[in-house]
Parts: structure tokens; C-alpha cells; sequence
């Protein structure tokens, strides 16, 4: 039910993003989704991609400080208001949100989301109708 | 102001008289009391009562910080421990501290050179002498706390740190000098402009400064910032503290008090003498110490020196301003900061590995410490809050054991330089 996100921590330095995308490209790792929390002096590169434990492994042995972290993907019907009416169905039931990123998927959105209580939020979402991203499904 | 006239204007014929007879029983003690200094002069084939005069010193063997280290904490002590009443101690970046050990007869010693010291300065039993070195094993503190009593001035043991209630202190109970490092003196005045207190405000009319270089434009700064005269001073634990040698009011070079130090400035490759005005290492003799008596112990500090009489009538040895000194003690913002302090925080806290790095520069003439810390792999967060979190926590526990604030920033896993034999731990981009 929840997807396996890989989360790095980078210095702020020039060339980091840069090493992280070669150790993937090397491995032939593909991402679907990516997206970076930055302040002055660190960044937190959040990404999903289509072999996790590969990638994971790859990174860890180039020295990177990175690990998974669990989040919920789910579809978002590509109109209007459809993010807005996923949200309001968390916050009904008092869902915080950490973080949350999106991603073109299939002619549809996608989001990726980190709550404090990421089960209850996928199965909530699921409950609404909405379709969970797993593991292992093609992402793109 | 002259402390100790007879001693301190001695014409240089009879102080090399006095220095002949010192430097001579000192040798004598060393023979008979120190093991390490006996099998020295055993191996260069030199007897007990051989040394006669200070033009001899050439011949006999130099100390290193090592020696201290390899004899740590008590190898090189002259009298037994019973005769000790005081330790202090300077700390290094490679564990072992430097220790130095006072016989009753050695504080008196010192309280004397600090109060020529401070007489040196234009100060006396009129003055308030508000005393910021840190008070504790660092030897700053308590010297010249001892050498201001001595003249029979009202002391203000402040120590280091707390900064704003300092400067109440100073406005309330009137000091008029204050003795502190000299960046502590910069960091005092930039205090006071941010609450707004004027430097007329206060009293101050001297300053004695020292425990690391500093430069004459620093000075000039400080002079300006907090309205007074600043004056330099010299010494090491090693030696005795503070009060080795001192300037004058002409601020003219710092007088070696030569009755109790012989100083020698060697060039450092050959180890040989330079000339008089030539810039070598400092080297030092204590010719009157008798807890921890040291032959030509290599100071490490480059500066040259003159025997050319001062017009303040003092015709002792002067040294000109230093131009650098390597040791382990960070001094920032005029308190004492050690490597291991920070790696004892990061040790207690479960989140952070061991690996640091101390950044230490100098902006607008104020110190900053940047230190970076690697955070541990399985405690890295993929949220920034608790990373910054994070961040806050380290910051506020090497603020409380440091005294001083750090600018923390987080490193990624094992790209702090690693070294096998004595680690780096330090970068100090300030200008010497």
C-alpha cells in the first residue's frame, strides 16, 4: 500500500545532484518522481524510482547518506479542484502533512505524500476511491 | 611606573652577572633533580657544574612541547610533589595537556613579574583591574588576578563569558583596566554598541591584553572602540604564565623580565642564534623557577628581540611584536576553546558522529567558529525541520560547553578529511 521512497541528504556543493543522477544513470535506474527540500546549507533530495533496492545499494556504496522512507502515491485525476478535494478528505480526519510532491503519470497526476500517519492516509484515500501507486508499478 | 626598579633597570653587566649565578644553580638542580635533563647532559658529556655564564647556553640541549608530553604529567618536576602548591595546565588537540608546577616560591615569582607587568602599564592600587582571562587551569586568570592584588589594585575576578552582565559590572564598579585576550576586547566593545552603552560610559583607561597575537592595526581598533591604552602581554603555562615579558607604556616592545628569563631567539632550521633584530624562535630559560625548571624551551612563537635601552629607563631585553605562535588552545572571542570540548559534545548526543571540523575566521575583526558535523547515517531525517532541529540541538549544547557560539553546519557522511596519524580537527583562516 505504500511506495518506497529514497531520501539523500546533499551539501550544499556544486556537483552533488550531478554525482547522484550519474550513480543512478550508471545502474540504469530510472526516476519517476524527484524533488528537493533545500535551505542554505544541506538539501533533502526525495525521489522514487523503478528498482529501489538497487538504487539504494548504489548510492550507499558511492558514500551517500541516504535511506527509505515510506510515503503514499496515489492518482489524481487530471482536472481542476481534484488535488484540493484529495486534501480536504486528510484534513477532515486531522491528516498532517510533511511533505508532498507530484508527478506526471499516465496522462494524470500523481502525488507523492508523507503524513503523520501515512497508513491511515492511504487507506482513507483509498476508501474515497482513489488509486494507491505500489511498489513495482510502472511509474511513467 | 617601574615595579622593581633595582631588578628592572639593572645595568646589563650586572644582570648578566645575576643571570651567570642563576643560570649556573639551575643547571645544578636540574642535574640533581630531573631525571630527563640529567641524561641529556649525561650524553653530551656535560657535568653538573660545567655551565658558569650565560654564553655557554649554545651548549646545552633545547625542550621541546614533546619532551613535556613524553614526561606528562609530573616527569619533569624538580622538587617532590609535597613542595608543588599549584598546578595549571594548557590543553591540546592531541589529548595531553601541558601541565606547569608552582612551588610556593614560583607564585611568588610570578604575582612579581605580573606586577611589574601591570606597573609597566601605568597601573597601581588606584586602579580597578576587571580581569576577563578565564579563571581555572588556563593560566591567564589567576596571574594576573595574583599580580593585580600584589600591587594592592581592587580585582574583579570576572572570567570569561557573559558578556552583557561584564559589562554592568565594569560600568557599576568602575574599572579602570581590563585584562582580557584581545579579540575578547573587541567582542566586549561590539557588546556595547549593541546595547547602546558608550564607551565614556565606563571608566577604562588601560587594557592588558595578550594569549595570542595580535596586530597593531587591532590594537589601534580596540584603542579606539573601547578608549583606552592597550598593552601586550607575554607568557606560557609552560614558562609561568602571564607576565614573561610585557610592554610599556611606549608600547615599544615587550620587556623580558630577564632576572627570572633568559631569552634566546634562534634561527629554527639551524637552531643557532640570530643577531640581535633578526626574527627567529623564541626560546626561553627559566632561570628561578624550581617547580618546573625548563632549559631552552622552544616556544614556538617567532618574533625578534633588542637590548637596547627603553625610554621608559627599563634596560631589559625587549621583543618585538610576535608574528605567529602554533598551538593547540583556540582562542575565540577571548575564551579558551578546545578540539576535544566540541568532539565531548558530539559524543553525548546519540544523533551526530565524531567527525568535525572547526572553521575559525576572522570577520570585521571579530572571530567566528563554523564547525561542521557529519550526521550519522541511520539518524539522517528525510524531513528538513528535524534536521534543522537537529541543527538547534547541537548548536545549543556546544554553546553551552564552549561559552561561545558556532555557526553548526551538517555534513554529509565521511567528507571530513580522515587521518590516520594526528587528525585535523582545526582551520584557523585568521590572520596572524
Amino acid at each position: 500500500m505504500l511506495l518506497q521512497q529514497l531520501s539523500l541528504f546533499l551539501e550544499n556543493k556544486t556537483g552533488r545532484l550531478a554525482e547522484v543522477t550519474r550513480v543512478l544513470s550508471e545502474k540504469h535506474i530510472n526516476i519517476a518522481a524527484f524533488s528537493i527540500a533545500d535551505t542554505a546549507d544541506f538539501g533533502i533530495l526525495r525521489m522514487i524510482v523503478d528498482q529501489t533496492d538497487v538504487a539504494l545499494a548504489a548510492l550507499k556504496q558511492q558514500g551517500f547518506a541516504v535511506h527509505t522512507t515510506d510515503v503514499v502515491g496515489f492518482v489524481i485525476p487530471n482536472q481542476p479542484g481534484n488535488l484540493y478535494q484529495a486534501l480536504q478528505h486528510l484534513d477532515s480526519i486531522a491528516i498532517e502533512i510533511e511533505y508532498l510532491y507530484a508527478f506526471a503519470h499516465n496522462g494524470d497526476a500523481a502525488a507523492v505524500i508523507k503524513t503523520n500517519d501515512n497508513k491511515l492516509t492511504a487507506t482513507t484515500l483509498k476508501e474515497f476511491g482513489y488509486h494507491l501507486l505500489e511498489a513495482g508499478e510502472q511509474l511513467d | 611606573m617601574i615595579w622593581n626598579e633595582h631588578a628592572e633597570c639593572m645595568e646589563r653587566e650586572q644582570l648578566i652577572k645575576l643571570q651567570n649565578e642563576r643560570l649556573q644553580a639551575m643547571v645544578s638542580r636540574l642535574y640533581y633533580n630531573v631525571p630527563f635533563y640529567r641524561k641529556k647532559f649525561q650524553e653530551q658529556g656535560i657535568e653538573a657544574n660545567d655551565i658558569r655564564s650565560v654564553d655557554q647556553l649554545k651548549y646545552l640541549p633545547l625542550t621541546i612541547k614533546q619532551d613535556l608530553r613524553d614526561n606528562y604529567p609530573f616527569g619533569l618536576f624538580a622538587v617532590p610533589q609535597s613542595e608543588i602548591v599549584r598546578l595549571h595546565a594548557s590543553s591540546g588537540t592531541t589529548g595531553k595537556p601541558t601541565v606547569g608546577g608552582y612551588t610556593r616560591r614560583d607564585l611568588e615569582t610570578w604575582s612579581e613579574v605580573v606586577a611589574r607587568s601591570l606597573y609597566a602599564a601605568g597601573v597601581d592600587h588606584n586602579d580597578v583591574v576587571h580581569v576577563s582571562y578565564g579563571y581555572g587551569l588556563f593560566t591567564g586568570g589567576l596571574g594576573l588576578h595574583q599580580g593585580a592584588q600584589k600591587i594592592g589594585a581592587t580585582v574583579i575576578p570576572a572570567s570569561g563569558g557573559n558578556t552583557k552582565k561584564q559589562l554592568q559590572i565594569m560600568h557599576d564598579f568602575g574599572s579602570t583596566v581590563l585584562a582580557c585576550t584581545p579579540s575578547y576586547a573587541l567582542y566586549l566593545a561590539e557588546t556595547m554598541k549593541e546595547i547602546g552603552m558608550d564607551p565614556s560610559e565606563l571608566k577604562l583607561r588601560r587594557g592588558i591584553f595578550g594569549a595570542e597575537p595580535w596586530t597593531e592595526e587591532m590594537r589601534k581598533e580596540i584603542e579606539q572602540k573601547l578608549h583606552l591604552k592597550a598593552l601586550d602581554i607575554y607568557g606560557l603555562t609552560e614558562i609561568i604564565g602571564p607576565g614573561v615579558a610585557m610592554e610599556c607604556e611606549h608600547q615599544n616592545g615587550l620587556h623580558v623580565f630577564e632576572d627570572h628569563f633568559l631569552p634566546e631567539i634562534l634561527d629554527p632550521q639551524t637552531l643557532q642564534p640570530v643577531p640581535y633584530g633578526e626574527v627567529g624562535e623564541l626560546v626561553f630559560t627559566t632561570i628561578t623557577k624550581e617547580g618546573m625548571p625548563l632549559l631552552r624551551y622552544r616556544t614556538r612563537d617567532l618574533t625578534s628581540m633588542t637590548i637596547e635601552k627603553c625610554t621608559c629607563g627599563r634596560t631589559m631585553a625587549r621583543l618585538h611584536k610576535f608574528m605567529g605562535r602554533t598551538d593547540d588552545m583556540l582562542i575565540i572571542r577571548g575564551v579558551n576553546v578546545f578540539p576535544s570540548q566540541v568532539e565531548s559534545v558530539l559524543l553525548e548526543m546519540s544523533e551526530t558522529e565524531p567527525h568535525y571540523l572547526l572553521i575559525v575566521d576572522r570577520v570585521n575583526n571579530l572571530d567566528i567558529l563554523e564547525i561542521l558535523v557529519e550526521v550519522n547515517e541511520s539518524f539522517f531525517s528525510d524531513e528538513v525541520r528535524q534536521l534543522e532541529a537537529l541543527t538547534h540541538k547541537i548548536k545549543a549544547n556546544i554553546e553551552s560547553t564552549l561559552g561561545i557560539s558556532a555557526k553548526i553546519k551538517l555534513v554529509e557522511p565521511k567528507t571530513i578529511e580522515r587521518s590516520e596519524g594526528k587528525a585535523k580537527r582545526v582551520i584557523d583562516k585568521r590572520p596572524h
